[in-house]
């Protein structure tokens, strides 16, 4: 089978003016991905389905992942003005000063795509897409007219990170009841506070059964348990 | 017959919608019967609704409906270590938790580049094959239940279901939660008093196979009610991403044994029985034809299983941590392809895992299978695609 | 002829039926409970604590290293250290539970609490009649609910028993030789501090009988 290199080459060459990058994977197992760019994706996608080479008829898996925002603090040189004694008269000069500047860098959301090909028995080829943040620029292109397997794993990408799939035949909740607010798997996700009596003293049930003894006015006091 | 090579799937992709479920028009008069078959159901493998609509007794509309079930498996595991997440993998495909394990370990093993002893990988084979045969044995159990039998069949195929999980649990100490394999190896050895026990096991397997197979093969209503039922074309199977059994029933020979050798699949000799006419019968006959070629797996795995240890003594259980990265994993689970999808970055627990549901993807087609016929056959369609509602909604 | 498969089945589950009063192993009922089938001795149901001896609470080996706790995966063991110390099976001093609740209706019988524990102290027991009528408390297992004497672990898993009694001499006997080995060499430096002419300055003489007190307490061993 072909290295992502080749692969990559063989879509530029096909699909011209597609957007395709690699995406490299640090670790042993050596599958590294191809990131697509939304607007070409589906002509890529029907590419590397319908290529009699590589003949990825056969899409495995759909998952969504989360990537917050990252503040990173990094150490820049700006030139700024400085008061210091030159020769004895105080004097303002401009100077290279190291400042640690943070920015936040913008987190999206990303669907990864596993192909492999039944008719040549090879694989995987795994592709990525990535919206432009997770507020409310959150669509991508559905894969769902080139590979029918898409379809449920989509509305579950939909359902637990909130990435919209244009023209997907059928986007709604899947595992979760319709009316469910919010979108679970993303990191920042608030679990609800639906409080049970639970007699396993951890840390945090404790300070969970606190609060609402706390809050409830002593309504209901569970068991003590004989010690 | 040969996988569809990509000629036919271009001229088919020429049209639009192709793999779209047909849409049936209602030719009686009146409005439609809106049933919903589930999620209290006798026949639905779990907790698991269709909303049908009927016309008389056709079904002109099939939306499945999920998440009866989702205990937030994936969501756990990010904040569980690798390990801990090992017994959550058990309950995915509660049938059969061993080939769980297997390809939790696997994607493990290969987010991280471990290596396994041979004796592991034997024993992994030995133990999967025994999963095979007895989700096999109880698939057909159950498909025969659904039809009326009411439990004959079911009975006998778990009183050999039971020697099995006697030796599992002999082995990892639970019947059916086993929690036994681990990244770069099993957890415990099999003593030499255990594999004659399996030996003794496999030997009376053949005669149940034979047994169930003759009192099912003619029966009429058997025959009657599967042959011709369901069929499922196998362009559709490879595009909407079916595997395992209801895609060999479809003629495509595709077997994740076959394909990625994993583990030592490559030192047995074994056959991928295909089907010919793409309905229930097929996979009925599929997943008997499997059971024989599992015995055989085994007689051989027996036979030349080796000494040694069977944990890699550099593989670590505590602390684990490996470096950031990511890799996806398959096997051939007895419902279809299992992958573990990992992303690692750095940290004791994974930042992303993901299941690859064979059952959920196997779904995908329901609606295309079930639309003209009758609902009596909507159970059976249903039952041939052999899910388990742990593995659809984890 | 029409119905030939079916009659087929039909002798098949008839030749069962019959040989179910002749042969012992076509009849696989058994009528629980007042019949019971021996559980295998690998099974594994709730974990338990083991203490040597008799005194459940002077021999339990647990020294609340909470090893457990952490790798526990739906956390179900809750553990509170003790401020003082008691000593162990090769007399060292170690810390002990003062409080360790298992939360029977959480844990999911995986074995990992027993694989991590370095100290041989929680096993996992075979009893799952644990019903009860207490919805609260009464699934929420204490220490004195959960310690069990090691004769009783041999009872229910003899070999694996034999085992760890194997393995914990063994790092007993180790400990032995090692405070032997420590005590000879404080006793030599002794002797040979004494036998030295006796100089002014920092070797001052009553740091030896220091050294000497000292030989009789264990060296760290048998964790």
């Amino acid at each position: 089978m072909k290295t992502v290199e080749e692969i990559k080459a063989a879509i530029e060459t096909a699909v011209p003016g597609a957007k395709v990058d690699i995406v490299t994977n640090p670790g042993p197992s050596g599958q590294h991905s191809l990131l697509l760019g939304a607007q070409t994706a589906a002509t890529v996608a029907t590419f590397l389905r319908d290529d009699p080479e590589l003949a990825l008829d056969f899409l495995s898996n759909v998952s969504g992942v989360d990537w917050p925002d990252r503040e990173i603090s990094e150490k820049v040189k700006v030139p700024k003005q400085v008061v210091k004694t030159v020769e004895g008269v105080e004097q303002t000069v401009e100077e290279m000063v190291e400042e640690t500047r943070k920015r936040v860098e913008p987190g999206y959301l990303e669907a990864v795509y596993h192909l492999y090909s039944m008719a040549r028995k090879h694989g995987p080829v795994v592709l990525r897409m990535r919206t432009a943040n997770r507020l409310d620029s959150v669509k991508l292109p559905s894969f769902t007219p080139i590979w029918r397997s898409a379809e449920l794993q989509e509305r579950e990408a939909f359902d637990l990170y909130g990435i919209v799939f244009e023209e997907h035949p059928d986007l709604r909740r899947i595992l979760m009841w319709d009316g469910f607010k919010d979108h679970p798997m993303r990191k920042d996700y608030v679990e609800p506070d639906d409080f049970e009596y639970e007699p396993t003293a951890h840390d945090e049930v404790l300070a969970r059964a606190q609060a609402h003894k706390t809050a409830a006015g002593a309504g209901i006091t569970p068991q003590e348990t004989g010690r | 017959m040969s996988a569809p090579t990509a000629d036919i799937s271009i001229q088919l992709a020429r049209q639009e919608g192709w793999n779209r479920p047909p849409v049936i028009e209602p030719d009686g008069e009146g409005e439609l019967l809106e049933l919903a078959m589930g999620p209290h159901h006798p026949s639905t493998h779990g907790v698991f609704r269709m909303d049908v609509a009927l016309d008389g007794e056709r079904v002109v509309r099939l939306k499945p409906v999920f998440g009866y079930l989702h205990r937030n498996h994936e969501k756990i595991a990010e904040s569980t270590s690798y390990l801990a997440s090992m017994p959550y993998t058990d309950r995915l495909d509660y049938f059969c938790s061993l080939t769980n394990n297997w390809a939790y370990a696997l994607a493990v093993e290969k987010l991280v580049g471990q290596e396994v002893p041979e004796r592991a990988e034997y024993l992994r084979v030995i133990l999967a094959e025994f999963t095979r045969i007895q989700n096999h044995a109880s698939s057909i159990g159950f498909l025969l239940q659904e039809m009326g039998a009411s439990g004959t069949p079911l009975m006998y195929a778990f009183r050999e279901r039971e020697k099995i999980l006697d030796l599992f649990e002999s082995l990892t100490g639970s019947r059916m939660m086993c929690n036994y394999m681990r990244f770069g190896g099993c957890r415990v050895d099999a003593s030499p008093a255990w594999l004659d026990a399996a030996r003794k096991v496999v030997a009376e397997l053949p005669e149940f196979v034979d047994e169930f197979e003759s009192f099912l093969r003619t029966n009429e209503i058997l025959t009657a009610r599967t042959q011709g039922m369901g069929i499922l074309r196998p362009e559709l199977a490879v595009n909407a991403g079916i595997t395992g059994p209801m895609l060999r029933a479809s003629g495509v020979n595709y077997d994740i044994r076959k394909v990625d050798r994993y583990g030592i699949y490559d030192r047995f000799k074994f056959r991928v029985p295909l089907g010919d006419h793409w309905d229930i019968y097929d996979r009925y006959m599929v997943r008997m034809l499997e059971m024989r070629e599992s015995i055989g797996i085994l007689e051989q795995a027996l036979k030349d299983i080796p000494g040694g240890p069977v944990m890699d003594p550099k593989a670590k259980i505590r602390g684990f941590r490996p470096k950031p990265g990511e890799a996806y994993g398959r096997i051939e689970a007895p419902k279809g392809e299992l992958g573990f999808y990992l992303i690692s970055d750095g940290s004791p627990n994974p930042y992303r895992y993901r299941v690859r549901p064979p059952s959920l993807i196997n779904l995908t087609v329901l609606e295309d299978m079930c639309l003209g016929h009758n609902v009596a056959d909507v159970v059976l369609i249903f039952g041939s695609v052999d899910i388990v509602l742990g593995e659809v909604d984890r | 002829m029409l119905g030939e498969g079916i009659l087929k089945g039909l002798a098949e589950t008839a030749r069962n039926f019959a040989g179910s009063f002749v042969s012992k192993e076509r009849l696989t009922t058994v009528e629980y409970p007042e019949q019971r089938i021996p559980t295998a001795e690998n099974a594994r149901v709730f974990p338990f604590l083991v203490y040597d001896g008799t005194d459940w609470e002077a021999g339990l080996r647990c020294v609340a290293c909470q090893i457990c706790e952490k790798e526990c995966p739906p956390k179900c063991i809750y553990i509170e250290k003790s401020k003082d110390k008691k000593p162990d099976y090769v007399g060292k001093m170690q810390i002990y539970p003062v409080r360790f609740d298992i939360d029977v209706s959480v844990c999911m019988s995986c074995q990992i609490c027993v694989e991590v524990c370095p100290f041989e102290a929680i096993k996992m027991d075979t009893d799952f009649e644990l019903s009860t009528t207490d919805r609260f408390g009464g699934l929420l297992h204490d220490r004195k609910q959960l310690a069990r004497s090691n004769e009783y672990y041999h009872t229910i898993h003899p070999t694996e028993a034999a085992e760890v009694d194997g393995r914990l001499a063994e790092e007993k006997v180790k400990a032995e030789v090692k405070a032997k080995a420590a005590a000879e060499a404080a006793a030599a430096k002794a002797a040979a501090a004494a036998a030295a002419p006796p100089k002014p300055a920092e070797a001052a003489p009553p740091a030896r009988p220091a050294e000497t007190a000292t030989a009789p307490k264990p060296a760290g061993g048998g964790e």
